[in-house]
């Protein structure tokens, strides 16, 4: 059969739909495209900006009072100061500062120092006695991440406390948070009846909704008070880290039984069946058979959970107290990497100050340690999950 | 056919297998029941705030004001506007007149200057709702020791003009109208600059994307489920860095040329609060967006097709309407997430005290959490109060906001057959 030949007018038609729907089409595709290249922008972005003022937090000269002073006026070509026998000791390549010039250290004795003056550009000029000495440091990365102390007046950067603290707020947390939140899940998943299920959802996901501004409220004036009514206020202090976990963990019980209960419906009702059939009972089906099929859910619920504890800032920031404490003792005042980073900024910062740059890696610490989290329970989910057919 | 010795072993356990079960089932039962223990405290603990006895002092007591018997409340604008003429100081007075003559103003406001700057109540001590409702004998005994002059008063803190005036120091006048003014100017920028690029990555990695599992697909993809994650905070310090440092001309305003002589152009603008809060929420937005677009069937995009449609007409007179009750819900819910969000807002830079109300893009800002924030921060107990009421406003727009979300779910799913 003879294919028909098309008209002048259908021609016409097919002419039109192949030119301009196409340049548009494309021009559609590569405004999407961009659209989606913008989150890429915002993680370069995030790393970038974290790396880059973190560079300047460990690179950034501090002067540190050596206890030190000139014991004598020197003038300005003089290549040996004398000094008092007090203060730090010094040593050779250290550098130092006195009033605005800075010099390097080439010989040390006990009352004298032999240096090379006018450093780092500063014009070298004289000096009254009894001037203070600073020697520079820098925040190295070892004393960053295991010196004891943050107390950024007396130029000491330690991040352990806050560290510390994070911690022990998300282990109370995870305390609360793991077994409320299986326990929810498993009821809704293995026993709750239509009616509960139509009941508990919403009021789980009212919990989740709920600002963290508010549970902060929460934590500050109902959760202390009843600590300190139980355990006695001289054990309790007004901000405790205890009363901050414990809402951490009220905050994060929806998003642990969501999950879960997401996993355990997914392990197929035959499984369930073959239980029964063997005769077991409902919780040992459920203990022994469905939880450990739907492992992998739990666990990522689970590592989910503590990322999300590990970057809570507002419940932490009105509960747990302000001022860094390294302590082991959950009713004591500490204070997270988030509070920090929080109270830092909400003070007058100038953007050239250690403490802006200060918050940049505490930042990038705290971004690395929940991006880790997530792609673990990423992870997690692929290596332990169980496929049914 | 018995087996004895299966049968002997199965049975006694059997009764201690059946009450461990029902223990098991109890502490389920209980673990849920914490749940809604813990919701129904907070909302009791914050109602309990919110309504309560106060002792105060006027410095002119409102019974001073009464023309005639009729308390100062239900006095005419007219009246109110003589008041003030008896009372005020003509210095202020002739400021106020030269905003606007007093008789023309309105009763609330005339009755609201009364109270400022005239009654000027002074909160002495507070009392919870428990407590008022429950030691009421102590209380009274107490105030009449410590404060001869005051007069106990049960009053709601959230009140019309706990919403319509602005933010002040003195817990007496202070309201949240900059703070949930503020909110709003944010939230609107957020979902202005975060649902368009949203939704638009949404469809590219759905409809575009789909089949060319390239590299620079699956490094898209797997990068917005690793942001759904990143802790808010990083958000702030992010926008901290980029729009209130980087590019602080633009959002100052500097290059629209709008920072008056003699201002420092800051960057600390709900311009930048704005798109700080839309970074935030562009991850759950596209994760939505793309569940409501994946849930289209393929049948419809098919048959669009099949008429000579080319993709991005299927797109957007198919495959976007159908979406669209999903994409709203979930848009909803990240606006939900980004009125509540404190963090990042204090680090961007949020005012600790501002009592204009913010009048564009440009403007200072504070938000209702934060307000709710600095107020729960402070050690006053009157302040906790405000902040309860502060927080019952905050829960009414997202209950509103939710709602909202709901209806219009129901509504597409109702149209859609």
């Amino acid at each position: 059969m003879p294919v028909p030949t098309p008209t002048p007018a259908e021609d016409d038609i097919a002419a039109r739909l192949r030119s301009r729907p196409r340049r548009f089409e494309a021009f559609i595709r590569w405004t999407l495209f961009l659209a989606a290249a913008l989150s890429i922008f915002t993680t370069i972005g995030i790393v970038y900006e974290l790396g880059r003022e973190s560079l300047n937090f460990f690179t950034r000269q501090l002067w540190e009072d050596t206890n030190k002073q000139l014991a004598a006026a020197v003038g300005p070509t003089d290549t040996v100061l004398p000094v008092t026998r007090s203060g730090a000791a010094l040593h050779p390549d250290d550098t130092i500062r006195v009033e605005e010039e800075v010099m390097r250290v080439l010989a040390v004795e006990p009352t004298a120092l032999t240096v090379a003056r006018g450093q780092q550009g500063t014009p070298a000029t004289a000096h009254a006695a009894g001037l203070d000495i600073y020697r520079g440091t820098r925040v190295s990365l070892v004393e960053f991440f295991t010196g004891t102390q943050w107390a950024p007046q007396i130029g000491k950067f330690g991040m352990l406390p806050l560290l510390n603290a994070t911690l022990i707020v998300t282990a109370i947390a995870m305390i609360v948070a793991l077994p409320l939140g299986l326990g929810i899940a498993i009821y809704l998943s293995e026993y709750a009846s239509d009616r509960a299920r139509r009941l508990l959802k919403p009021t789980l996901e009212i919990l989740a909704g709920v600002p963290t501004v508010v549970y902060g409220y929460f934590a500050l004036t109902l959760v202390t008070p009843l600590l300190r009514a139980i355990f006695g206020k001289d054990v309790v202090e007004v901000y405790n880290m205890a009363s901050a976990g414990i809402v951490i963990g009220i905050l994060v019980i929806p998003l642990v039984s969501s999950m879960s209960e997401d996993a355990l419906s997914a392990v197929p009702q035959s499984l369930r069946h073959a239980a029964y059939a063997l005769g077991a009972t409902k919780l040992e089906t459920a203990l022994q058979v469905v939880v450990p099929a739907a492992f992998s859910g739990i666990a990522a619920a689970f590592i989910v959970a503590i990322s999300r504890a590990i970057g809570e800032t507002m419940i932490v920031a009105l509960a747990a107290g302000a001022g860094p404490n390294f302590t082991f003792n959950p009713f004591e005042a500490a204070e997270t990497i988030t509070g920090h980073i929080v109270r830092i900024s909400s003070g007058d910062l100038s953007y050239d100050s250690i403490d802006y740059n200060s918050i940049f890696a505490l930042g990038l610490v705290l971004f690395f340690m929940t991006l880790t989290l997530n792609i673990i329970s990423q992870r997690v989910v692929r290596k332990f999950r169980q496929v049914y057919d | 056919m018995k087996t004895n010795g299966a049968e002997d072993l199965f049975q006694p356990n059997l009764p201690r297998r059946h009450r461990i079960g029902r223990w098991g089932l109890i502490l389920f039962q209980i673990s849920t029941l914490v749940g809604i223990v813990v919701l129904t405290a907070l909302v009791l603990n914050v109602l309990n705030r919110t309504f309560g006895y106060v002792a105060m002092t006027y410095q002119v007591p409102p019974e001073a004001l009464s023309i005639n018997g009729i308390p100062v409340e239900r006095l005419h604008p007219l009246d109110l506007a003589y008041l003030l003429r008896q009372h005020l100081p003509p210095d202020l007075l002739a400021r106020l007149e030269s905003e606007g003559p007093l008789e023309q103003r309105d009763r609330r406001e005339l009755l609201d200057l009364l109270t400022t700057k005239v009654m000027r109540p002074k909160v002495l001590e507070t009392w919870t709702l428990a407590q008022s409702l429950f030691c009421r004998q102590a209380i009274q005994t107490r105030v009449a020791r410590l404060y001869p002059d005051a007069r106990l008063v049960f009053r709601s803190w959230l009140t019309p003009e706990f919403l319509t005036r602005p933010q002040s120091s003195r817990p007496e006048f202070a309201g949240v109208r900059t703070a949930v003014l503020g909110s709003l100017w944010v939230v609107a920028i957020t979902i202005a600059f975060a649902f368009p690029i949203g939704v638009g990555t949404a469809i590219y990695l759905e409809e575009y994307a789909k089949g060319k599992d390239t590299w620079v697909n699956r490094i898209i993809q797997t990068n917005i489920n690793n942001l759904a994650g990143v802790p808010s905070i990083i958000y702030g310090i992010l926008g901290l860095a980029i729009f209130v440092r980087a590019l602080a001309p633009l959002t100052s305003g500097a290059i629209f040329g709008l920072v008056p002589e003699g201002a420092t152009a800051n960057g600390r603008t709900i311009l930048s609060a704005g798109l700080t809060l839309g970074l935030l929420i562009l991850p759950i937005i596209i994760i939505n967006s793309q569940e409501a677009i994946r849930a289209v069937p393929k049948s419809l995009r098919l048959a669009s097709y099949a008429l000579g449609a080319t993709q991005w007409q299927t797109i957007w007179h198919h495959v976007l309407p159908s979406a669209m009750p999903g994409i709203l819900t979930g848009t909803i819910l990240a606006m939900s997430r980004a009125i509540g969000e404190t963090a990042p807002l204090i680090v961007v830079g949020a005012s600790t005290f501002i009592t204009v109300d913010p009048t564009g893009p440009f403007s200072k800002f504070t938000t209702l959490p934060i307000q709710i924030y600095q107020w729960t921060a402070r050690p006053q107990d009157v302040f906790r109060h405000l902040a309860a009421a502060a927080i019952i406003v905050l829960l009414v727009m997202l209950l509103a906001l939710n709602a909202t979300a709901i209806i219009l779910r129901n509504r597409y799913a109702k149209r859609r057959g």
